[in-house]
């Protein structure tokens, strides 16, 4: 079985995943009542009518927390690699890497010194 | 062309990078242009699957889909009341120019090798692993100044980004 | 299982059936026999984990339908079916609908991985690993989807926490996860099991698999981290308008997730399917790792059901302020120690092959270093409460005498 069969098994299992999930909520789309109004299909805020737009602005530290979250992510992808051929490495392997996160701790410390941590 | 998993995939995967990109182009929610550009770059991570680099195809999802995705959904989320755009932008022909002439170059490019010729032949017969990646990082002749500036220009990324995006009187 | 679609491939050609098809239908088998594996448990898993707060909370639990409430999640599904389901006039539909179908999905995927013994497993991906974390993220996708779909302000408001815990605790998950990448040298998961012949990776190094532990109870939304619900501040979170069978689509891949990360961590750190008498036979080998993935998941119930929930900013501090930096610092102990010992030609290169006494003297620096560590962490965690403890009573006398009190 070559490389491309065992992503055929994993495209295979993508395309019917969801299907799996669906089959019950069509199922349920047979059976279920139909009875619609208008009160029903309105937002639900605990009784009482929604006011304004619900795409309200959102405080900028999600944004903060999506861009550090961003970086880390970019990081750990170089460090797969080299996790996966450590064990052949010397230690100039270890430097390296050792430096690699080093220098990312830098910048969570700047974030946290600037208290880009918290939240507010 | 014969028929086999790899030209459906590469078919399949086409669709979906070509439809999300025109997605993205065409609606006005910037949410909804957010999951068709999910769409999108799920069809490249296709493609490196195709092209037997499923490591780069997992980094594809993880980074681009993982992560920046959430971030523009988080950029989008910040901008008041632009779900619903109302303006249409109108210079259709200017803008149809530009692509045509973006993707006429392209097109050159890969059927006449100004960038250098690839043969079908030329194909190696070994697909380096990820191990191989790995070790090519940290090796002194090989990749490992590249990686250590990548780590600087990301450190170099966050502490900019955090600058711009910090509120001064918090 | 890839043995199997080999052969059932073979015996389909054989008959005269065209390569591709034959190729396609043994996928197929092979697909719905190892996704039929997450698909039952998670009509088990309703019930064991009712069936665990119930007794966790000193009740009974589901013990009507069938014998001791075994048929309850049937009559519930049944119950679900028959339910009106809205779809509020000011939703996204087309987002709205499949956003429950990336949800389940996205958890069921990561099934296809999963070694379950030796020789039976959906694939063996050379970056197993790393599939389970870019996986991950579609859940993450389906809950953003979810709560803007709903046109609601609880549900965009519930959707937005979520992502910022989901994407927070992703950092500290893969800087754990890559301990044992690290030590097995491969980041397929058949691999991992197999380096874990020599030792568990629990024992090399308990604290990544203490940071993982923390990391998927959070990544699942349980609690103390389960702002996915916040009953009391958003009623319920991204799902606020949803009802019927799509409600319950979320709710099954909520309760399949924790047990899938139970499956993982003890593929990860407790050698999977390795324990006495496996190679005796696969069925033996697969109730090793459901021993070992349920009691995993007996104790994350265990946590759920005793901790109170956290609010957004403590939850927030305590991943980038503690989590994070602890993952980072755990990452290079493990790799500085291993390369060391392998320096000094006390640890074997190649984990494969190696034994017991092979990793015995790396283990036991790993060893004192961990406990060094934990040891310096306890100091601070305590350090920090007491300061906590002084803060609140300073600012709230009121609650001075409570505080004391419950401080000895």
């Amino acid at each position: 079985m070559n490389v491309l069969n065992e992503w055929a098994f994993v495209g295979l299992f993508a395309v019917l995943a969801p299907v799996f999930p669906a089959l019950p909520i069509v199922i349920a789309w047979l059976f279920r009542p139909r009875k619609p109004n208008v009160l029903k299909s309105s937002t639900y805020e605990c009784g009482v009518e929604t006011i304004g737009d619900t795409w309200v602005q959102f405080r900028v530290q999600y944004y903060i927390y999506g861009l550090i979250f961003l970086v880390f992510d970019v990081e750990m992808v170089f460090l797969f690699p080299w996790a996966v051929a450590y064990n052949e490495m010397s230690l100039f392997g270890f430097v390296a890497g050792f430096l690699f996160i080093f220098l990312l701790t830098d910048a969570l410390f700047y974030a946290w010194k600037k208290n880009a941590l918290d939240w507010k | 062309m014969e028929l086999n998993a790899i030209s459906i995939g590469f078919v399949v995967f086409a669709i979906f990078t070509l439809g999300g990109a025109l997605g993205v182009v065409t609606t006005r929610n910037l949410f909804q242009g957010t999951i068709w550009l999910m769409v999108s770059l799920f069809g490249v991570a296709g493609y490196f699957v195709l092209l037997s680099a499923p490591f780069l195809a997992a980094v594809q999802i993880l980074v681009y889909i993982g992560a920046i995705a959430i971030l523009i959904t988080f950029a989008v989320m910040l901008t008041r009341s632009i779900a619903r755009i109302k303006e249409r932008y109108i210079r259709t022909l200017p803008s149809f120019i530009v692509s045509l002439a973006l993707f006429l170059i392209l097109l050159l490019g890969v059927a006449i090798p100004i960038f250098g010729a690839h043969s079908p032949e030329s194909i190696p017969d070994y697909v380096a692993s990820t191990r191989d990646l790995g070790a090519a990082l940290v090796d002194e002749n090989g990749y490992v100044v590249p990686f250590l500036l990548a780590s600087v220009l990301l450190t170099a990324a966050m502490i900019g980004a955090i600058f711009i995006a910090r509120d001064e009187n918090a | 299982m890839e043995e199997f679609c080999t052969g059932l491939c073979s015996i389909l050609a054989e008959t005269g059936a065209d390569p591709g098809l034959a190729l396609f239908l043994s996928l197929l088998v092979g697909v719905l026999l190892v996704s039929g594996v997450p698909l039952i448990t998670v009509i088990l898993l309703i019930w064991i984990e009712r069936k665990v707060a119930a007794r966790i909370q000193d009740r009974i639990g589901p013990n009507r339908v069938g014998p001791v409430g075994l048929l309850q999640t049937i009559a519930d599904m049944i119950k679900l079916l028959s339910k009106e389901d809205i779809t509020p006039t000011a939703a996204d539909r087309v987002l709205y609908n499949a956003a429950p179908l990336v949800s389940f999905a996205s958890v069921v995927l990561l099934w296809a991985v999963i070694p379950f013994t030796p020789f039976h497993y959906g694939v063996d991906l050379e970056i197993g690993a790393l599939y389970f974390v870019a996986i991950a993220s579609f859940g993450t996708l389906a809950i953003m989807a979810a709560g803007w779909a709903s046109n609601n302000k609880y549900a965009l408001l519930g959707a937005f926490r979520v992502v910022a815990l989901l994407v927070s605790y992703e950092v500290p998950l893969v800087f754990a996860l890559l301990a044992p990448v690290l030590l097995a040298g491969s980041m397929s998961l058949v691999d991992i099991v197999n380096a874990q012949n020599g030792m568990w990776f629990v024992v090399l190094s308990p604290l990544a698999f203490v940071i993982f532990y923390i990391s998927s109870q959070a990544e699942t939304g349980r609690a103390p981290f389960d702002l996915i619900e916040a009953e009391s501040e958003l009623v319920a979170g991204f799902n606020i308008e949803y009802s019927g069978m799509k409600f319950g689509m979320f709710f099954a891949a909520e309760f399949l997730h924790v047990f899938t990360n139970g499956i993982i961590m003890a593929i990860l750190f407790f050698g999977g399917w390795m324990g006495p008498l496996y190679y005796e036979s696969p069925l033996i080998a697969f109730a090793w790792l459901g021993a070992k993935g349920g009691l995993i998941y007996f104790t994350t119930l265990w946590l759920r059901n005793t901790v109170p929930r956290l609010r957004i900013d403590q939850i927030m501090a305590f991943n980038w302020k503690f989590l994070v930096p602890l993952s980072i610092a755990n990452l290079i102990v493990v790799s500085f120690v291993l390369k060391v010992m392998q320096e000094l030609q006390l640890a074997p290169r190649d984990i494969l092959s190696a034994g017991f006494g092979d990793l015995l003297p790396t283990t036991i620096i790993l060893l004192l270093f961990n406990g060094a560590m934990i040891l310096y962490l306890l100091g601070i965690l305590r350090k920090r409460g007491r300061e906590a403890r002084r803060e609140s009573q300073e600012t709230r006398p009121e609650f001075a005498q409570t505080a004391t009190v419950a401080g000895h």
